[in-house]
């Protein structure tokens, strides 16, 4: 259960602070926290507080309470020559547009901070990671260890007086093994049982430490960083230009490419301030709706495996579908799966020709989307023995889910209305005529019914761009707009910007050194927030439940780790 | 070939030892390769030969996801592909019940020991077949702090198949290769992995780190990667 209070969001609505027509009042919300803000800075996507490092909780319960920032987006942490820094990005459910920043910065002698896992449940895992590769300590955090690297690791990755050429010693004995120690304790009849990180359920390389009590299970502790691949050092290692598009296509790895290079160029171009033609923002958006389609595809088909073990049909048919929007995909990017095709500005190539023969394809495919989708609900939501299975199981609530920053389709399985195309609009989804899918059950069905119908809502948005796309004008169609061979943003700007992506919100931190790659760049990653529920979802259920409410969960471990 | 092929009418007064074999008692014991085996129900081949033939015809390959790769692996299984066409497409949930395990995927330091236990498990004879840039030489992420540079590093590989990830294409192109070579009775050099052999080589053998290494258990020391020395 969430431990923070039951609040009466609706009476609170009225005397929020800081509520503008215009957007947050800043200086109201600096008059609300009073002393506690000891500067001020300004981020391009929000105005930042600067407090001191033992008020956090103070200073985020009333943010939290009496000024509506109920999601903790992404705690940034990072290390400068003098000091440590934890960035604590806030928004709202309501309004992401609303946004407010809170850097704590801490001593280099002694890094410590006060943990918002009061605050924000979210913050449990987010400040573990920051503690893990930063190096910055957290008092009062209820479980402050490593969580992506092995425990016996030395050194924090990336902190600045790293060094990467010392040997590191891994053995096995880090982790629980399963024959020795089989119960808890001798008292006790519940067992321990490790699933993952090789078991065809977890989706990946996931490590769930379950301590089952019969059937149902007790405790299930995820263990993480079994694909952590150092994605934010190849990113600042990298040139914002060209060099670190390749790399987002390898963080949500189901196809999702496109919406996860969007993520950084929709950063990047707000950082250096780029312009992105109209004729672009369409092509994104049809690629990236393509994009989605095989993500939820993928995340259908492996649910149905998870669930009933159903090799032969939904896989299979999930599969057939995906290979489509593949196909579609490889004809306008040139590659079935790490696409590279956003480029800082635009996009990098036109439409591929003969057009109208694309533009074919697509009707094509669209044509026969609704009787598949109808398809799948014979064969998946309206069977009976996947309803037993998934109705009223893995119930996430929505004040859980909000406390544990849950976003994307287990949000708006749990009928949080939330999806930042709409809420936080960019590309061309504003013109477009499309709806936000919220279901209220709350389990794992209503999350499977939000991206089946998420499908449908996309193929409406692919529909009206490929008919803009095919009469927009030839003189007109712009791909990229003029940018600067080299980049280089403003020294010390800082952004904070997220996109809707097929698993939630994923969002970039970056900050500029005045060089031409950044200086930190951390990857708010909807998986990692999305999994941190696990626990809600599945303690006390039955086992096989927690598979299925795992497979709900849709994650891609490369996004979780990065 | 094949009696049934032949017109009723034309049937020659003469039948040969096959033809008779074929028109036994009770038909449904026969079967294409009963008629390939001709005049004798004996086939003569060397044991080995046969097991290799058995082997590379049929694949149990392990269920076994890392990255980015095991899409695409999955969509090699899936339909269209249908790795199952050329008898290697049963993915089994258990390495103990199968011989191939494709690496699909980077390998970083935490999974690196949980991957050569998964290998230790399978039974012999087993083959690897490496998967993606990653497995080669840890591909786009070479660079990382935490990623291991190649499955070679930790388990011996028959087969690479380069590409980030590679089309499904290129890996039955791959598989369909191994099991050539597996029909052939061709194995790969066995790789020596340096976490095995150096046990804090780089220390200077005083009496103390002597009666340190006393202490260590060689069974729990499962890896120590020297990252500055790899390729």
């Amino acid at each position: 259960m969430s431990l923070e209070d039951p609040r009466d969001t609706e009476a609170l609505e009225e005397e929020l602070v800081g509520v503008t027509n215009e957007g947050v009042d800043y200086d109201a919300l600096e008059d609300l926290l009073g002393e506690h803000v000891i500067g001020r800075e300004s981020h391009l996507n929000a105005e930042a507080f600067v407090i001191r490092p033992d008020e956090v909780q103070e200073v985020l319960f009333t943010l939290r309470d009496q000024a509506g920032f109920d999601h903790l987006s992404n705690l940034s942490a990072q290390e400068y020559e003098d000091r440590y820094e934890s960035v604590y990005h806030l928004k709202k459910y309501n309004d992401p547009t609303q946004e407010v920043t809170v850097v704590v910065p801490t001593t280099k002698r002694d890094p410590r901070s006060q943990s918002a896992e009061p605050v924000y449940r979210t913050a449990d895992w987010h400040e573990r990671e920051a503690y893990d590769l930063i190096g910055i300590e957290y008092d009062d955090h209820p479980d402050l260890r490593r969580i992506l690297l092995p425990e016996t690791w030395q050194g924090h990755p990336m902190g600045l007086d790293y060094d990467q050429d010392q040997p590191q010693v891994v053995s096995f004995e880090n982790h629980a093994n399963p024959l020795e120690e089989d119960h808890q304790d001798a008292e006790s009849d519940t067992m321990f049982i490790n699933i993952g990180p090789h078991h065809p359920a977890t989706h990946g390389v996931l490590h769930l430490k379950t301590v089952l009590d019969g059937e149902q299970v007790a405790d299930v502790d995820p263990d993480i960083g079994y694909l952590h691949r150092c994605e934010e050092q190849m990113a600042q290692s990298s040139k914002y230009r060209k060099e670190i598009m390749p790399y987002p296509d390898r963080w949500d790895y189901s196809s999702a490419g496109i919406l996860n290079e969007w993520s950084y160029a929709r950063a990047a171009e707000d950082l250096a301030d780029l312009e992105v033609p109209e004729y672009a923002q369409v092509i994104r958006t049809m690629a990236a709706e393509l994009s989605r389609m095989a993500g939820h595809m993928l995340a259908v088909g492996t649910f149905a495996l998870d669930v009933y073990g159903d090799f032969t049909a939904i896989f299979q048919y999930a599969f057939r579908d995906r290979e489509k929007i593949l196909n579609l995909l490889e004809d306008l990017t040139g590659q079935r799966l790490m696409f590279n095709y956003l480029r800082l500005g635009g996009v990098a190539w036109d439409l591929p020709e003969p057009r109208e023969e694309y533009f074919e394809k697509l009707r094509d495919f669209l044509d026969e989307l609704p009787q598949t989708v109808e398809e799948y609900h014979s064969l998946l939501s309206s069977n009976e023995i996947f309803q037993i299975r998934c109705v009223d199981t893995g119930v996430l609530e929505p004040d859980v889910a909000k406390s544990y920053g849950a976003t994307g389709p287990i949000a708006r399985g749990s009928g949080i209305d939330y999806d930042l195309r709409r809420d936080d609009p960019y590309g061309y989804y504003p013109e477009l005529d499309w709806d936000v899918i919220t279901e209220d059950g709350s389990d794992n069905y209503a999350r499977v019914l939000v991206r089946l119908q998420e499908v449908e809502q996309s193929a409406r948005i692919i529909e009206q761009c490929v008919d803009l796309l095919a009469e927009w004008p030839e003189e007109d169609r712009e791909i990229q707009s003029n940018v600067p061979r080299t980049l280089r943003p403003e020294e010390d700007a800082e952004i904070y910007r997220a996109v809707e992506a097929a698993k939630g919100e994923l969002g970039i931190y970056m900050r500029s050194d005045g060089t031409d790659s950044p200086a930190r760049f951390k990857i708010r990653s909807p998986c990692f927030s999305n999994l941190q529920t696990l626990p809600e979802l599945s303690e006390g259920e039955y086992i096989p439940d927690m598979v299925a409410s795992l497979g709900s969960l849709d994650i891609i471990l490369g996004e979780v780790d990065r | 070939m094949s009696s049934q092929d032949r017109p009723a009418d034309s049937k020659p007064a003469v039948q040969s030892t096959q033809e008779a074999r074929m028109e036994g008692t009770d038909d449904r014991f026969n079967s294409k390769l009963r008629e390939a085996f001709g005049s004798s129900p004996f086939i003569l081949t060397k044991f080995d030969q046969f097991m290799n033939w058995v082997r590379g015809s049929s694949m149990f390959m392990l269920q076994f996801g890392i990255a980015c790769c095991s899409i695409e692996m999955m969509a090699t299984y899936a339909i269209k592909h249908d790795l199952d066409r050329f008898g290697a497409g049963i993915p089994r949930a258990s390495p103990r019940q199968a011989d191939v395990i494709i690496v699909p995927g980077t390998i970083v330091s935490k999974f690196a020991p949980r991957m050569k236990r998964v290998y230790d498990q399978m039974p012999e004879p087993k083959f690897v077949v490496s998967m993606g840039s990653c497995t080669i030489s840890g591909g786009p992420f070479q660079q990382g702090y935490n990623v291991v540079k190649g499955a070679e590093e930790v388990i011996p590989c028959d087969i690479h198949v380069p590409g980030c990830p590679p089309r499904p294409e290129a890996l039955i192109y791959g598989v369909a290769k191994l099991q050539e070579r597996v029909a052939n009775g061709e194995s790969s050099p066995v790789t020596v992995k340096p976490y095995e052999l150096e046990q804090f080589g780089d220390l200077e053998q005083d009496e103390l780190v002597d009666h340190l290494a006393e202490d260590i258990d060689r069974e729990t020391l499962v890896m120590r990667y020297n990252w500055a020395d790899s390729p």
